[in-house]
């Protein structure tokens, strides 16, 4: 993905009236991957979606695709297109007319848009007989296909994706998760998909961008995301974390309330150093948290009571209360499953190689 | 349970059915009836006689039923045209102004339709308001623009115009958004998103709007009497001379037969091609 951007984005500023929804955007989408925006909602992220496939004009900044300009091409001239949140099939049609809209746009002829369609249907799984097939009878997940498979027939430089899944129940949600990533493989486009799901974006992207408030906070590839994010709203929105307030203290080495630090047998620089006085964040998933049997020691250590348990599937979920009230998270696997009982005093433990910092104080408790 | 729904269901129906076969399909049979009697006869007990039928042939009446028919359809065909956009906009655009633009509409209801039609026609008229000032102001007088086919057509373009408009916006208000957005992305342009998105979706509301109209226009006798003069009989004057001034119920019974008849052919075809459920919302998508 050295090459240049197939799609890149300058300064783009949208605003309605007095509302600023993006400011200053600026991305570059490398051919062929797989990028997801990520936000939650009122972030600006289906406005974004709207200018980049020409349902809405931006206000200021330039859109090049390979290079050439196209934020003033109307969208039907744009060699970009859109799965819709609704999917937008056309009601009217069979699933066979809606695959081969593109091509009937572009004057091809009926024997090569079938065979088109038939293609399509086959790299979708769904059956050859479904070309006749009206397409309100198609099921949630069988209209998805189609939807897709429509998109791919007008054959884009860059698909763009509006959470096309967020309507489908869970399981089904999930097998097309994996399918689109397939897809995207088998293809080789470029995809661009937005979604509030962090899970989503995680499962499917090469890189994710998150946003928030019209602007983007990180864009990285999931693992860096999920583990080292640039401050507390990243750490938060990509799920389950602790977090702890810590400060610097003379030496490099910092303070956090109701925490012993025990790093290099308790002392010395041990690479996440603070300045004197400056506040930082400690993120801490709740995966790397560990009770910590009578003897055994860590490099961070803290106590408290066990105040509820979750399980969640595969892994059962802790929380434990800190002095001061606040509340730890800690999940186990399942069959690392802890043994104490509600109301225990417990002693929970993690170590350096589990901790990233944030240089951000924590303004807001989560 | 079903059985005691079906029974409700048709109990509940049956007061409006007998009364829709009294009101609706009895004078209809009775129509029927005289239609077949022996011209300038009254007598209930003959053989059915089918003269009246070949006297509209012969003395050609079918000329002012084609009259009816073919001015129904210009009708309809322009009243269509205008109100497309006009409708677009009170389903997609206008927002709260649809409300101020159907009151307006409405409105116009309120008055008579003679009364409506008498005042186009002191417009029209030679000497009338607009003739009148356009001599006055410029000096060009010319004949009125009374008493000829166009001016027929305008006033039922006039007079039915709300019987396209409500429908057609009503047809238009289904098309789904993103659906005009999904073929504008998939690289159509206006006319075909028109073409194959607009008008098949809200081919309902077009069907229902352009039978109304036209149905309402092939019977309408006000518009050709007051603004078109003698210029063409349509067929609703023809039945009205034969049942009072020609006192010959045989044949205005015949010619309203087969208006009906035609007219009901129409309908039941267009409607049978349409899913009008949609429009009245039944069926929920």
């Amino acid at each position: 993905m050295s090459s240049d951007p197939i799609l890149r984005l300058e300064g783009i500023v949208k605003r309605f009236g007095n509302f600023t929804a993006l400011h200053a955007i600026d991305l570059d989408i490398s051919e062929g991957e797989f990028l997801t925006i990520v936000g939650p909602s009122g972030s600006g992220k289906s406005t974004l979606i709207r200018l980049l496939v020409g349902m809405d004009d931006l206000t200021e900044g330039e859109i090049r695709l390979r290079g050439k300009r196209i934020d003033q091409t109307p969208a039907n001239k744009r060699p970009t297109c859109m799965v819709f949140q609704s999917l937008a099939l056309f009601p009217h049609m069979t699933v066979g007319q809606n695959i081969e809209f593109p091509l009937r746009i572009r004057g091809v002829a009926p024997e090569q848009r079938k065979i088109r369609a038939l293609e399509l249907l086959d790299l979708l799984h769904l059956p050859r007989s479904y070309h006749e097939k009206g397409v309100t009878q198609c099921s949630g997940g069988e209209r998805q296909r189609v939807a897709l498979a429509r998109a791919l027939a007008f054959d884009p430089e860059i698909l763009f994706f509006d959470e096309p899944l967020s309507a489908l129940d869970y399981r089904l949600r999930k097998a097309l998760e994996k399918e689109l990533k397939d897809l995207h493989n088998r293809t080789g486009k470029t995809f661009v998909y937005i979604t509030h799901s962090l899970e989503e974006a995680m499962v499917m992207s090469d890189r994710i961008a998150i946003m928030k408030e019209g602007r983007f906070v990180q864009i990285a590839v999931a693992d860096e995301i999920y583990s080292r994010p640039v401050n507390r709203f990243v750490a938060e929105f990509m799920g389950e974390v602790n977090l702890f307030d810590v400060e610097g203290v003379d030496g490099g080495v910092f303070r956090a309330p109701e925490m012993e630090i025990h790093v290099n047998g308790g002392g010395g620089d041990f690479g996440l150093s603070l300045a004197p006085g400056e506040t930082g964040t400690l993120v801490v998933r709740p995966e790397f948290m560990r009770f910590l049997p009578s003897g055994e020691t860590a490099d961070f250590i803290l106590s408290g009571i066990l105040h509820a348990e979750y399980a969640l599937g595969s892994r059962i979920q802790y929380e434990v209360e800190i002095s001061g009230g606040e509340m730890v998270t800690v999940e186990k696997l399942r069959e690392d499953r802890f043994t104490g009982a509600l109301g225990d005093t417990v002693v929970l433990g993690f170590d350096l190689e589990a901790v990233h910092l944030i240089r951000e104080a924590g303004h807001e408790k989560h | 349970m079903k059985s005691i729904d079906h029974k409700l269901g048709f109990l509940n129906a049956l007061p409006l059915t007998l009364v829709l076969g009294v009101s609706f399909l009895m004078p209809l049979l009775v129509i029927a009836g005289f239609s077949v009697m022996p011209q300038k006869v009254f007598s209930l007990l003959h053989l059915p006689d089918f003269s009246s039928f070949a006297v509209i042939l012969k003395q050609g009446y079918y000329k002012s039923l084609l009259w009816s028919l073919g001015m129904a359809a210009a009708a309809t065909v322009i009243l269509f045209v205008i109100c497309w956009p006009l409708a677009y906009g009170m389903a997609k655009v206008f927002g709260r102004f649809s409300l101020v633009l159907t009151i307006a509409v409405v409105m116009t209801l309120f008055v008579s339709e003679n009364i409506r039609l008498f005042g186009w026609s002191l417009t029209l008229m030679k000497g009338g308001l607009f003739e009148g000032h356009m001599r006055a102001w410029f000096g060009v007088g010319f004949d009125g623009l009374l008493y000829n086919v166009p001016i027929i057509i305008f006033g039922l373009v006039y007079v039915y115009f709300p019987f396209m408009l409500f429908p057609l916006a009503q047809g238009i208000s289904m098309v789904p958004d993103d659906a005009r957005q999904a073929a504008t992305d998939l690289g159509a342009t206006r006319l075909q998103v028109l073409r194959h998105i607009d008008l098949p979706l809200a081919a309902p509301g077009i069907m229902v709007g352009s039978l109304l109209t036209f149905v309402l226009a092939a019977g309408a006798a006000a518009e050709s009497k007051i603004l078109g003069g003698q210029a063409v009989i349509v067929i609703a004057d023809d039945v009205e001379t034969a049942f009072t001034f020609g006192q010959n119920w045989p044949l205005g019974a015949a010619l309203s037969l087969i208006l009906i008849l035609i007219i009901g052919a129409i309908a039941v075809y267009g409607i049978s091609k349409v899913d009008l459920d949609a429009i009245m919302g039944r069926k929920g998508r």
